[in-house]
């Protein structure tokens, strides 16, 4: 029974257990430890990333340049304590040579200095804090995915050049991620001669918009939704309810293709932009949109394919070093200098603070054989995480923030 | 309190001390160190909860504040590690004589709201408030300190770190509870109209074992701030005060160690047994309910029962005295 | 002028929305002084299944009664078998509540995917209404009328039928009613399968406006909590008035000072407590 001693012999026979496969041979297996989030919330989420990791793995035969490789999965059911204990775990237990993860960005965030302590290699398959490679860039860290407002820059300039809209209410989820997408909507909307008139808050945890959708201005030219998770199916379902008809401009968590499946006719006509899409047009996408059908029956969306390229960030760096990752530094160096021609996403390189150069889709949502999807109607070429600006001054600028009121500066 | 539970507490001390050196792995003591920070959250709810019969649902109050405003201040008010620490110490026990002051007006399940809503309110803030929080995202970078030049990274260091307050806190709370003070807590969960017509200020004495929580409470906070170097909206939230009751009344609430077992069992279930079972989340619920179907007044007091009971059995069957069977039947009765 | 009664509309049918997940709460907790912790994980199961109704082919009416018959019978079992033992032990009923709200919560994650789903609104309900220059969704109003219908219902219950003068009894003095001769063993296990199913079918009819998410339950659950404090435990018509009154506060308080919004809830509610201590409407806490 438990009583106080019994914590003594818990943790020593968790030690034991534990002991058993530490070590990690130069000719064995490359351990690839994955956080994802199996419990709670976000656990959708967290199981997309697991199948297109799988994914990945079983196209390469679970080998890349010559070694095997041995994916170690930790569930940190969403939190910032679990997520630290688990990487400890797989750093300090599982010995592995790089990590792959975690969802949320306060996770990232939250094992930030442990990884630079450790100096272990992490590739983020979904989490877009833009700060993570712009002002506390992280030498040990590489990202496979955009930052918050990649996407969205481009998709200001679609919104006031191609769409001609002049006045436009932002309703985004309240935390840093809706904060960092509207922000840089708002600045290259501006920038191009549009203006916006309202910006609403809603807490993540909103229950009703109800309250939220009857203040939009009626004025507006259109409404850009910033949402994430599922809150994109519950306020454009409500939005609908309500009788709503300006446009709806979407972030790419709003329409993803990760919920995109279960919603209905209210995501019709949304326009959103993302480094990705199902509907990307090309034989390398199609032919992993069809073995993601084949394997999970839905389309990839976000996380899916974030993970995913992930996963052909950490080949492609493997072949690059021949699959030695004895030198933690070369290792690194060969994930900062990867490059592919032909991905899902495109043709992907990193810029000097570990994050991808893409392509930047926008995206209309669209019926097509009875099921929704994103169809790319026009494509920003090689996007940086800075759009058009010089980083420097980029980065000497206001932070992208709740409060954040620039733009319109090149009128 | 009997000779009995003396020996408890020198095998558990023994044990602890000893920890480090019987596991090695640098994993498991860090992860013994989390279980010693939420034992000291859990016991300190326990004066709550278990001594003075007010259930809390808010008790990550403390923890939190106490989290953020130590990093808070160390990181970005360029405080030194000792002063910052003190003053978490300070704010934290003044927001609990705050909060005591709030919540104490009601009682039973209006008291349960009261904290429950006061948590809710100090998370709110902690995510709409980003320019001192960081919201979401949270504040990290936070160093930990080097008292008398020893190194707090070392996880056998950090360990024994956090096992000095645990010891301080348990005596801190075993002597508090022993006290005369402590059974007037006591006596106003049990009789309040009588310690009113004693002459007892009932409600002081509850707001006075309300803010002791808040201190320890404080305590584990700034622990925990040490040992994760960050903090983010979750320390706060509900689901961390509802995890930490349940570790005091799983382990058995007013008793001194259950807390601690419950945190044991808490911690290892969400960080170690979920990395062989999935639905770790179902088993922990089914551990509860498993509990409270075999020992519902928990598994501490729950385990001392059913060992006093095998071995009556064996007395008895000894020829035992008649005395200790009568026991056996009484409890017997209350476990049906 | 539109401004509020637009908002007030909103406000009434998100408290409308309240009343139904937080009757069946008060009902319990009334007569049995079980605080039912797993009430949000009842309400977001009760959603599921009606989800999982609508899927094979059913029709949302049925798909309500399914919802609730499903939650109804999970509610039977919980306390015949284990609440039934704990009477007087708050202490433990929080720990199997809680319990059990775990083990609903992981299963809905195991058994439906953790996708968020909506769910579908009968063609009849689509739509909206428009009364000068105002614009409404019709489901709204059509939540408003069915909390008005079911507070009626109820209080004809409590208030007209054999078994309500039996609950009323047992609410207001439960040994007393014992000793009249009122069979708690019988009366019980009726009032939490109501009370069950009553979050059960509340969670298929909120579907349509929430959709249907994994933290549905946590997300409920206090909010429940709220309008039955504030109300004043045990009081149907207090928790009816409560979940009004905070409707009416949740959709005018985003709207006026969007800056409280994460304690637009609690804060009114430390406010009442503080001051009056047994709620709005409460007679007494215990």
């Amino acid at each position: 029974m438990l009583r106080p001693g019994g914590i003594l012999s818990a943790l020593v026979l968790s030690a034991v257990l534990g002991t058993v496969g530490a070590q990690a041979q130069d000719n064995g297996p490359i351990k690839v430890g994955f956080l994802t989030v199996k419990s709670g919330a976000l656990a959708a989420g967290g199981r997309q990333m697991e199948e297109g990791l799988k994914l990945c793995v079983d196209q390469h035969d679970g080998k890349m340049a010559g070694r095997k490789i041995d994916v170690i999965t930790a569930d940190t059911a969403g939190q910032p304590a679990v997520t630290k204990t688990k990487t400890q775990e797989l750093v300090e237990r599982d010995n592995v040579d790089v990590l792959i993860g975690p969802l949320a960005a306060f996770e990232a965030l939250a094992i930030d200095d442990y990884i630079r302590k450790v100096k272990v290699p992490i590739i983020s398959p979904s989490a877009a804090a833009e700060d993570l490679t712009q002002r506390k860039p992280n030498p040990w860290f590489v990202r496979a995915v955009g930052t918050s407002a990649q996407a969205h820059h481009p998709l200001g300039e679609y919104a006031a050049k191609d769409l001609g809209y002049k006045k436009i209410a932002i309703i985004a989820d309240d935390f840093a991620f809706g904060h960092e997408i509207a922000s840089g909507f708002q600045r290259v909307f501006k920038d191009n001669g549009g203006e916006i008139v309202q910006k609403l808050w809603p807490p993540l945890n909103t229950a009703d918009y109800g309250s939220y959708i009857t203040q939009i201005d009626p004025d507006v030219d259109a409404v850009f939704a910033a949402f994430a998770g599922g809150n994109g199916i519950k306020f454009l379902g409500q939005y609908r309810n309500y009788g709503m008809t300006k446009p709806v401009l979407g972030s790419m968590t709003t329409v993803d293709e990760g919920i995109l499946k279960n919603m209905g006719d209210e995501a019709l006509g949304v326009i959103s932009a993302g480094w990705y899409s199902a509907g990307i047009d090309t034989p390398t996408n199609q032919a992993f949109v069809k073995a993601v059908r084949k394997a999970y029956g839905s389309d990839p969306g976000y996380y899916t394919v974030g993970a995913y390229m992930a996963c052909q960030f950490l080949n492609n760096a493997l072949e690059q070093v021949h699959g030695d990752v004895s030198d933690k530094q070369a290792f690194m160096k060969a994930l900062r200098n990867v490059n592919i021609d032909k991905s899902p996403y495109g043709p992907v390189k990193i810029d000097d603070y570990g994050q991808p150069i893409m392509d930047i889709e926008i995206r209309k949502v669209e019926k097509k054989d009875g099921r929704l999807q994103n169809t790319v109607i026009k494509t920003y070429p090689a996007v940086s995480q800075f759009w058009t600006y010089d980083p420097k001054k980029f980065l000497a600028g206001p932070v992208y923030s709740r409060d954040y009121d620039g733009g319109g500066e090149k009128k | 309190m009997t000779a009995r539970s003396g020996v408890w507490l020198v095998v558990m001390v023994v044990a602890l001390v000893l920890v480090p050196v019987l596991i090695g792995s640098p994993f498991y003591v860090n992860l013994a160190s989390q279980v010693l920070i939420y034992a000291i959250l859990a016991m300190s709810l326990n004066l709550l909860v278990g001594f003075g019969g007010l259930t809390s649902l808010g008790h990550a109050a403390y923890l939190g504040f106490a989290a953020y405003v130590t990093i808070y201040l160390t990181t970005l008010a360029g405080f030194g590690q000792f002063s910052g620490a003190l003053i978490a110490l300070v704010a934290t026990t003044g927001l609990a004589m705050l909060f005591g002051f709030l919540a104490l007006r009601a009682s039973g399940l209006g008291f349960l709201m009261i904290t429950l809503a006061l948590g809710q309110i100090l998370w709110g803030l902690a995510f709409r408030w980003v320019s001192l929080t960081g919201g979401d995202n949270g504040l990290g970078g936070m160093q930990r300190p080097h008292p008398f030049g020893i190194d707090l990274g070392d996880p056998n260091a950090f360990y024994y770190f956090a096992l000095c307050f645990f010891l301080v806190a348990f005596a801190g709370i075993a002597l508090f509870v022993r006290s005369p003070f402590g059974h007037s807590l006591r006596g106003s969960r049990d009789q309040p109209r009588r310690m009113r017509a004693l002459g007892y200020n009932v409600w002081f004495v509850q707001w006075c074992g309300f803010v002791y929580a808040g201190f320890w409470g404080a305590i584990a906070g700034i622990l925990y701030a040490y040992y994760n170097q960050f903090v983010s909206p979750h320390a706060l939230n509900l689901m961390t005060s509802a995890e930490t009751l349940l570790m005091v009344i799983a382990g058995g609430a007013g008793t001194l160690f259950g807390p601690i077992v419950g945190a044991v069992l808490v911690v290892v279930l969400k960080n170690v047994v979920s990395a062989y079972i999935a639905r770790w989340v179902m088993l922990l619920g089914a551990v509860f309910v498993m509990i409270v179907l075999f020992m519902p007044e928990g598994l501490v007091p729950g385990t001392t029962r059913w060992t006093k009971l095998a071995l009556g059995r064996r007395r008895r069957a000894a020829g035992g005295g008649p005395g200790e069977a009568t026991g056996t039947a009484a409890v017997q009765e209350r476990s049906s | 002028m539109n401004f509020w009664v637009i908002q007030g509309l909103n406000g009434l049918a998100f408290g409308s929305l309240l009343f139904i997940l937080a009757a069946g709460f008060s009902l319990i907790f009334g007569l049995m002084r079980v605080a039912n912790l797993a009430h949000g994980a009842f309400f977001m199961l009760g959603a599921y299944v009606g989800l999982s109704a609508i899927d094979n082919g059913m029709n949302f009416w049925v798909a309500i009664l399914i919802g609730g018959l499903t939650v109804c019978v999970l509610g039977g079992v919980m306390e015949g078998l284990i609440l039934r033992r704990l009477a007087g032990q708050p202490l433990a009923q929080v720990l199997v509540t809680l319990g059990i709200a775990f083990i609903i919560a992981d299963g809905c994650l195991w058994l439906w995917s953790g996708d968020p789903r909506p769910l579908p609104m009968p063609s009849e309900l689509q739509g909206v209404l428009r009364f000068g220059g105002l614009i409404f969704p019709k489901y709204r109003l059509f939540v408003v009328v069915v909390a008005v219908c079911l507070a009626g219902a109820l209080w004809l219950l409590l208030e007209r039928s054999r078994v309500g003068a039996m609950i009323r009894a047992g609410v207001d003095d439960m040994e007393m009613a014992r000793v009249m001769g009122i069979r708690t063993s019988l009366l019980f296990p009726l009032v939490f399968c109501l009370g069950s199913a009553l979050a059960g079918a509340g969670g298929v009819l909120a579907g349509p406006i929430l959709s249907v998410y994994p933290s549905m339950d946590t997300d409920m659950l206090p909010m429940a909590l709220v309008v039955v404090i504030l109300g004043g435990v045990g009081s149907l018509g207090g928790a009816f008035v409560g979940a009004l009154v905070i409707g009416f506060i949740y959709s005018y308080g985003q709207a006026l000072v969007p800056d409280l919004a994460y304690v637009i809830l609690f804060l009114p509610m430390v406010l009442v407590l503080t001051i009056r201590p047994t709620g709005l409407f409460g007679r007494r806490l215990v």
